[in-house]
């Protein structure tokens, strides 16, 4: 497979590319801040990436999704990075559908995720910086489960219908085994969220779980075995992650590249100055770079290739890094005016640094392919 | 099964059967790799073997068509068989600046005639080339180049020096840039090919920080070119200088990859740092430099086959080779600057026979000139800003 958008990738990426930009450009996130608005995002946007298709880009043909891979979900990922757009679909139709998928949640799920009617949240994070341990407790009760403990950095959880819950069923904080995946309702009793608004204007809740009653049935897969579908989670959200990242930060650069065009100084456009020159000819071929890997780490999660997990983390790392640079420069290069809230720079600063920390930072990953290599 | 998949297969069972294992253990050096040529008393023969059998299949150059030399193959079979190569380590049979500069040159430019000549003789590693580019006063400003050819009628008078010519002393020929028009800087220069044994040639080796002198001045002392050597148009050689150029970066950026299979540098520092408790490197600046290092060549080599793929279906930028020269030059330095690091003293070793003859602190200094040669990372960037972001000129 090459390693470019074959024909169909491109023309759905056309078209999500017009799409996105009409219905939710940056104006649009601008707004629902401006707006204090207290859902972080638009349900009748949601609504409309149903009516496109998008809500059921990863799921089966046969369930009534457009089953199409990560590639596809990514070239939609893309576009929402590039436009700032605030959405569930990263966690609701890439994260959770990976979650739920092959298991009796996708029955009672998917339905509602594809009408663009069911919003799902990922309440996995417990500390400030993510880390793969899990210490909220599942105990067993009556014929269910009964979850204790908080977590943060749970976006969209005060307003989703459902929670996908990391809980720890036996064992100790830092194993891998004894993890269980619940499916959570939100009218679950005992579960209190405050959402908090980030720095990106997104809204994120940190949720207590004061003994929450589950069915049996509430767990994704096996009791003490959710690090499979929990594994799952993370590499379709870190992929995807990603990808919103590389759009933020294409979107950054095209910004940039434009002023350097436009602005005047000491007589001349500042784009031809070589300094900016080669600081600008420097963070394409970051950006480049960073494209490539996204590609490679969705491509191989497509074909179940064993080498996906790596890739995911390689990808991940290096958006990290490109994008960074990306928004660092982009304030740099637009001098003053980069610097203020009416000009829509500083947005795409804000929204990096949100994606950079969603499911392990670039130190994160780096350090996780270190441990692989043995060092 | 797909064509592709008998392809792969076949493929396969051939290489098992004729690469030696002698071709499948890393290269250390510059001696490990053949560069063909006339004198080929060099080569040992295990070297010889794999080229000669290469050769015959065109598989030197397997995209080149049949006729030339070539393998003929689509390009998806020659990715087929890049990776059944890198599967088990093969070496390429042979590096050429034939290969990888001048053979796609004279493929675009050269006349049936020149084609006919010179690519079954590089295919199969016969004439070794050296590329007369640079000269004292025409290194990033390489068109204000002033070694001259004056038309004599049937042939060219060359005269003139170039500098930096690497193995100008050990190649058979020498493609070249000459001044055909003084009165036209761009416009006035022509692209010719001549034999290194012609009557005025003088080369002089320069000694490099490495301590090995593998290039020269290389003088021209009325030396008497044939008009037929001419590539392309008089006074238009500046278009297949660049067209060369572009193919030069391409082979260039390739030093970022750094091989398949696991980083030499992890065993590198592991001997030398040692691991703590945790089974993690023991100086933990250094593994994060490492880990941050993987990372970017990682998604280098995804980005390096893109690039191809992109080139061979003919959707890459015509200028994306700078971008691949600039980001693997500097890419393929820090990790010299890490295999340093984690050799330590061991790593400073100059002559001895544990270090293989200096051989880290030789590749070290070595890299240094990758962001020089082919064009330099400023020229490259100047490059990627003006043609790829457009950017306006000063
Ligand atoms: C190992 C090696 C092998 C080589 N092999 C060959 C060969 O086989 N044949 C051949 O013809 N040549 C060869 N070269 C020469 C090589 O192409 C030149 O060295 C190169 O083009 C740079 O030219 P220069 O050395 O004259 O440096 P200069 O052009 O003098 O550059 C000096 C410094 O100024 C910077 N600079 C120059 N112009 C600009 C600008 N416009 N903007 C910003 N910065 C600028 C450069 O980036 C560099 O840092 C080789 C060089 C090396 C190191």
């Amino acid at each position: 497979m090459p390693l470019y958008l074959n024909e169909d990738q491109t023309m759905l990426r056309d078209s999500a590319r017009d799409f996105i930009a009409d219905t939710a450009p940056v104006s649009h996130m601008r707004k629902l801040r401006d707006d204090k608005d207290s859902t972080g995002f638009s349900r009748d946007l949601w609504k409309q990436f149903a009516e496109m298709g998008f809500t059921g880009i990863l799921i089966d043909e046969a369930q009534g999704g457009l089953g199409l891979g990560h590639v596809e979900a990514g070239v939609v990922l893309e576009e929402i990075g590039r436009n700032l757009s605030p959405s569930p679909f990263l966690q609701t139709a890439v994260a959770a559908v990976e979650a739920l998928k092959g298991t009796p949640h996708a029955d009672r799920w998917f339905p509602g995720i594809i009408a663009g009617e069911t919003v799902a949240a990922l309440a996995i994070d417990e500390g400030a910086k993510f880390r793969a341990s899990v210490a909220m407790k599942a105990e067993r009760s009556g014929n269910g489960f009964k979850l204790t403990g908080t977590k943060q950095f749970v976006h969209h959880g005060h307003v989703a219908d459902m929670l996908i819950v990391a809980a720890r069923t036996s064992g100790s904080a830092d194993d891998q085994d004894g993890v269980t995946l619940f499916a959570v309702p939100k009218d679950a009793a005992g579960m209190i969220a405050t959402a908090e608004r980030l720095t990106d204007a997104s809204l994120a809740a940190r949720i207590t779980f004061e003994g929450v009653e589950v069915d049996a049935d509430a767990v994704i897969g096996e009791v003490d075995a959710g690090r499979n579908p929990l594994d799952r989670l993370l590499r379709a959200g870190r992929a995807g992650a990603a990808a919103e990242m590389l759009g933020v930060g294409s979107g950054a650069m095209d910004m940039t590249v434009s002023y350097l065009k436009e602005r005047k100084q000491f007589g001349s456009l500042i784009g031809s100055f070589q300094a900016l020159q080669h600081r600008a000819g420097h963070l394409y071929s970051e950006m480049e770079v960073a494209r490539a890997a996204v590609l490679k780490a969705q491509q191989l999660l497509d074909a179940g290739d064993e080498r996906a997990d790596a890739a995911v983390s390689v990808a991940k790392a290096m958006t990290g890094l490109a994008t960074m640079l990306s928004v660092q420069e982009g304030i740099q290069m637009h001098g003053g005016i980069g610097m203020t809230d009416e000009y829509d720079i500083g947005f795409y600063m804000k929204r990096q640094r949100v994606l950079a920390e969603l499911f392990g930072d670039a130190n994160y990953h780096a350090d996780r392919l270190a441990q692989a290599a043995g060092y | 099964m797909t064509d592709i998949d008998q392809f792969r297969t076949e493929t396969r069972a051939w290489l098992e059967a004729n690469c030696p294992p002698e071709m499948r253990e890393p290269m250390r050096s510059d001696k490990d790799t053949v560069w063909g040529g006339r004198d080929q008393s060099a080569m040992t023969p295990a070297q010889k073997q794999w080229m000669d059998a290469m050769g015959a299949k065109g598989w030197t150059v397997p995209d080149w068509p049949k006729e030339y030399g070539g393998g003929g193959l689509s390009p998806a079979e020659t990715k087929a068989l890049r990776e059944e190569m890198a599967a088990i380590r093969a070496r390429n049979p042979l590096s050429s600046f034939g290969i990888s500069m001048l053979g796609p040159a004279l493929l675009k430019y050269g006349t049936e005639e020149q084609k006919k000549e010179h690519l079954p003789k590089i295919a199969r590693g016969e004439i070794r080339w050296c590329q007369g580019y640079s000269e004292p006063n025409a290194g990033s400003d390489l068109a204000s180049l002033a070694t001259s050819a004056e038309d004599m009628g049937d042939h060219f008078l060359v005269n003139g020096q170039k500098v930096w010519t690497s193995y100008a002393d050990q190649a058979d020929w020498i493609f070249c840039l000459v001044r055909t028009d003084k009165t036209n800087k761009h416009n006035g220069i022509s692209f010719v090919l001549f034999d290194m044994a012609t009557p005025g040639v003088s080369t002089k080796p320069i000694l490099l920080i490495s301590g090995y002198s593998p290039f020269c001045e290389t003088f021209f002392d009325n030396v008497k070119v044939p008009k037929g050597n001419l590539v392309g148009t008089l006074n238009k050689g500046w278009d297949v200088a660049k067209y060369l150029l572009g193919h030069e970066r391409e082979m260039i950026s390739n030093m970022g990859l750094g091989g398949g299979g696991k980083n030499p540098l992890i065993d590198g520092a592991i001997a030398t740092v040692g691991l703590d408790h945790d089974g993690r490197l023991a100086d933990p600046l250094l593994r994060a430099k490492i880990a941050e290092f993987e990372v970017r060549s990682k998604a280098f080599a995804a980005q390096s086959e893109r690039f191809i793929d992109e080139l061979k279906a003919g959707r890459a930028h015509p200028a994306q080779p700078s971008m691949m020269k600039y980001y693997g030059t500097e890419l393929n330095k820090s990790r010299y600057e890490l295999v340093m690091a984690t050799g330590g003293s061991d790593a400073l070793e100059w002559e001895s026979e544990r270090s293989d003859g200096g051989h880290s602190a030789r590749s070290w200094l070595r890299t240094k000139a990758n962001s020089i040669e082919g064009g330099t990372s400023e020229v490259q960037l100047n490059i990627i800003a003006k043609r790829i972001l457009e950017l306006p000129g000063a």
